[in-house]
């Protein structure tokens, strides 16, 4: 079932900048795929719109069922609803505790605090920070930041997580971790959209790779295809 | 139940970020006390003029003089033909009959120079006073009217009344009520637009918390209820000292001077319920503008 299809996406900035040029894509559901390519390829741009930070000058973004491009500035938040992003520099609420930050994003649905309480330590759980909870932002390493990032995107059980150069500030040890928590999350079954440059990692992971340049698809690697370059 | 959390939550959350962002929060509230302070004073004006516009009204009287000859009969035709005319005070106080008797007995009583002239005048015939009827209006804009009206009608001999006076006394009290209504619009809106100023640069501050409510999928709503909540707090908070103010120093300046200032002309209005009235509308004034104002600051930045 494909939970991701994009015909014909065409992007140009304001200022004249071709970002994406006549993109085809469809990702299935279930899927651990990792965007590639050297900076200003257009890899950022491509994940914008899929959560519509970026609406596409023209042609179709389906995601889960809904065409983003059509979607009004108002009713973002339901595409919103259906994906969590995960960010280079975390995105965190520094005077907000791992938990509050974490539980931010259930509180906006008006659920009853039990439940936001059993969905919190779960996630919590899962990326492995379930004992520093009442901790600050400020108290945690990178890697932790980003875990507590992470939990906060799956938190609503969303089936899509979209990372953008989720590793870009962590050293090759903390990425890994960050890049094993990711896998877990999608051996549970949610759809992983990465963003990355850091081609080692992508070798690793043995994943989907769709390699990017000036706005087009230069490559595609079906899943353990991809070998890294430099080896 | 899960609207109610939302609202429960936001009141929460709105409480949280007023102390949190605690110098730009003492910004909004100072502006709107001191709007309210102002409009508290025009609001006291205005009910005092607007009070003694009224007594003033009250006071006034057209003096219909009836025909030296006329007879008993005529007098009370007269007086049923003055009801007819539109804008007169209904009950028994819109038209009082003073007649040449009890005139005389009432100049007799006031000087013996009176009482030595007139102490013969013991018949209606002998008696060369006439006739008045007092009439009073409801609205004296439209005295001249009735004047106009009573004049016609046969057996009235003359109609006076001080319409200079009250013309340019209504013009005076018109002007100072119009003056402060536009002095409480103008500081409302003024005050709407700091507000909006303030709340502007607080939501500057929180940009990031708002992006990241909108990442989460946060709809426009659930990121704006709070605001609401905040700025109806500030404005609650605003009103605070302005009601203070008003309650204790209206009542206080009432009781110092026994409700009259300059003798009897001036009557204050009495504090109650004047005092409350006038902080419900403080408090409702400090409300909505606080909302207005946090509202459209929200609105602009969620505009992308």
């Amino acid at each position: 079932m494909e939970l991701i299809k994009m015909r014909h996406v065409h992007k140009v900035y304001k200022n004249g900048v071709t970002a994406i040029h006549d993109l085809d894509l469809s990702i299935k559901k279930g899927e651990f795929v990792f965007i590639i390519g050297a900076t200003g390829c257009g890899k950022s741009t491509l994940i914008k719109m899929l959560y519509r930070e970026e609406r596409p000058t023209s042609g179709q973004i389906l995601v889960g069922g809904l065409d983003v491009a059509k979607i009004r500035n108002r009713k973002i938040y339901k595409i919103r609803r259906k994906l969590g992003v995960v960010f280079q520099d975390f995105k965190l609420l520094p005077k907000l505790t791992v938990y509050e930050n974490v539980a931010f994003a259930l509180e906006i649905f008006g659920l009853p605090k039990s439940e936001i309480y059993n969905k919190v330590v779960k996630v919590l759980e899962l990326v492995g920070l379930k004992n520093k909870a009442k901790q600050y932002p400020t108290q945690l390493s990178g890697g932790e930041q980003q875990r507590v990032a992470i939990a906060r995107a799956i938190v609503n059980g969303p089936k899509i997580l979209i990372c953008d150069e989720p590793t870009g500030n962590l050293d090759e040890k903390t990425s890994m971790e960050i890049m094993n928590v990711l896998e877990a999350i999608n051996k549970l079954g949610t759809t992983i959209i990465m963003v990355t440059h850091d081609t080692e990692i992508v070798d690793k992971m043995k994943k989907r790779v769709i390699e990017l340049d000036s706005g087009r698809i230069l490559r595609e690697y079906e899943e353990g295809e991809y070998v890294h370059e430099s080896n | 139940m899960k609207v109610i959390r939302i609202v429960f939550r936001s009141i929460r959350d709105s409480f949280k970020s007023i102390i949190r962002n605690f110098s730009l929060s003492l910004a909004s509230i100072s502006c709107i006390t001191i709007t309210l302070v102002v409009v508290a004073i025009s609001m006291t004006l205005s009910v005092n003029v607007n009070n003694l516009m009224k007594k003033v009204e009250d006071d006034v009287t057209i003096v219909a003089f009836l025909d030296e000859d006329i007879t008993p009969e005529r007098i009370k035709e007269i007086e049923g033909e003055i009801r007819k005319i539109p804008n007169i005070l209904p009950g028994k106080e819109g038209i009082i009959l003073d007649d040449k008797e009890s005139i005389r007995q009432e100049m007799m009583k006031s000087s013996t120079t009176y009482e030595d002239i007139m102490k013969n005048w013991n018949n209606r015939e002998d008696n060369p006073l006439k006739d008045a009827y007092h009439v009073k209006v409801e609205s004296i804009d439209q005295m001249e009217n009735v004047v106009k009206e009573i004049s016609k009608i046969e057996g009235v001999h003359s109609v006076k009344n001080n319409e200079e006076m009250v013309d340019s006394l209504v013009g005076v009290f018109d002007a100072i009520t119009k003056g402060t209504y536009i002095v409480v619009i103008a500081l409302v809106i003024v005050t709407a637009f700091l507000i909006v100023n303030t709340i502007k640069i607080t939501i500057f501050s929180r940009k990031r918390e708002i992006d990241i409510m909108r990442l989460v999928g946060a709809s426009n709503i659930n990121i704006k209820i709070p605001f609401l909540f905040e700025g109806l707090f500030l404005g609650l908070l605003g009103s605070i000292i302005p009601i203070v103010l008003t309650t204790y120093g209206y009542s206080t300046l009432y009781s110092r001077f026994d409700g009259k200032i300059f003798g009897n002309i001036f009557t204050l209005t009495k504090p109650d319920p004047f005092i409350f009235q006038a902080s419900g509308v403080l408090l409702l004034i400090g409300v909505i503008v606080g909302m207005i104002g946090s509202w459209r600051a929200v609105r602009k930045h969620l505009k992308i």
